[in-house]
């Protein structure tokens, strides 16, 4: 008998990056690498590289948290075209 | 795939709403915990957007079970574990709000009353948001539910909100606590303490629900920093029966907090002034209970040092 295929983490087969309308933009120039990002969101695709915030556009949702929260405002919320 | 997507134990490419406070609160949950546990886990939210068949977003064992009995799943668990010898793996609950405060309510209890060595953790969004959002015992007082509707008679839910940490606590467990999904140190903190001690522990969090409290994604992690500043959502542990506040923020109005949630609009200002009353009533009878239980456990701590 197969086994079942409820690996766990296989939702990282879900690239729920489709859902999104407008996507976060980082001025990396201007990121201080606090982390507030990726420690609220709720995606866990935002993190801090040493270049700075890098978002993961595969899951980003685009629900726009990592902006609100970014305490010197380097993160924009662009529209999504296609 | 980078390092640190690696690490998370709570994966990506879950459904839940885009700005969903609960899955913040899960990830800082997971980083707590660590990958040594059994996650149990009642029907609600988390079950819905984290389990779609076959693809589960947890990088740990996890068990689903029915709405009522996620306590007395996770009992038997840990006693088939330590049964087992095995005295390190921690079993967790995380189930929502409907299934602790009402149809999980009396296996909660019992499973706290027997004394089982589990995390339970309450996610509070304040209504059954997964099936569309209907009244729960967590829901405040006056909030709009489909089922509290707001009309000329009654505006909103009649009845107040259930105090179940305070209840929990009752039962004489060892560590009961609140937190949100926006104070991550303090969630992660308590996460890891709750952890330590041994016997049953309760942890009720509040998280925000995008489409249930009618509020802006971005805005998500912003209207729990505003429940705990308008000390709507007091944060406070009661470590064997004694009571402290961990955080007691400058007071805001309650409005700052209410404003802009779909589920409050109908609220007129006498509305408010009422809530803000009960909100009142309610954190100064806390700050009470903190000095007078404070004052107990330096007394019996003094007496033991003698």
């Amino acid at each position: 008998m197969k086994p079942a295929n409820g690996k766990p983490g296989k939702s990282m087969d879900n690239k729920t990056g489709s859902w999104r309308t407008e996507r976060p933009v980082v001025d990396r120039d201007r990121c201080i690498k606090c982390g507030q990002c990726q420690l609220n969101c709720p995606d866990g695709c935002i993190f801090v590289t040493e270049e700075g915030a890098k978002p993961n556009y595969d899951y980003c949702k685009g629900c726009g948290i990592c902006a609100q929260v970014c305490p010197v405002k380097c993160i924009k919320m662009e529209t999504e075209e296609k | 795939m980078g390092e640190l997507e690696n690490k998370e134990l709570f994966k990506s490419g879950h459904t839940a709403c885009a700005g969903c406070g609960v899955a913040v609160g899960l990830r800082h949950i997971m980083k707590a915990i660590g990958e040594d546990c059994v996650i149990v886990n009642a029907t609600g939210c988390v079950e819905i957007f984290t389990t779609a068949y076959p693809k589960s977003a947890w990088a740990v064992p996890y068990i689903h079970c029915v709405f009522e009995n996620s306590a007395p799943v996770a009992a038997g668990v840990v006693e088939a574990l330590r049964v087992q010898g095995n005295d390190h793996t921690k079993v967790v609950v995380i189930s929502g709000d409907g299934a602790s405060y009402d149809i999980g309510f009396g296996h909660l209890s019992g499973m706290m009353e027997r004394g089982h060595d589990v995390l339970y953790i309450s996610y509070d969004n304040e209504a059954y948001m997964n099936t569309g959002v209907q009244r729960s015992g967590a829901t405040p007082w006056k909030a709009y539910t489909t089922t509290s509707q707001v009309g000329s008679v009654r505006k909103g839910k009649q009845q107040f909100k259930k105090p179940l940490t305070e209840i929990a606590a009752a039962h004489g467990i060892p560590y009961a606590a609140t937190s949100t999904s926006a104070h991550y140190t303090d969630l992660q903190q308590k996460v890891k303490k709750a952890l330590s001690i041994k016997g049953p522990k309760f942890l009720n969090v509040l998280m925000t629900c995008v489409p249930g409290w009618g509020t802006k994604p971005a805005l998500s992690m912003q209207y729990l920093k505003d429940a705990v500043d308008a000390h709507v959502w007091p944060v406070y542990e009661i470590e064997n029966g004694f009571l402290k506040l961990n955080m007691k923020p400058e007071k805001k109005p309650v409005e700052t907090y209410i404003k802009g949630q779909k589920r409050f609009k109908h609220l007129n200002e006498q509305d408010v002034k009422e809530i803000q009353e009960l909100v009142d009533e309610k954190w100064d009878r806390l700050l009470w209970k903190e000095k007078v239980d404070q004052e107990r456990k330096a007394e019996l701590e003094g007496h033991s040092g003698e």
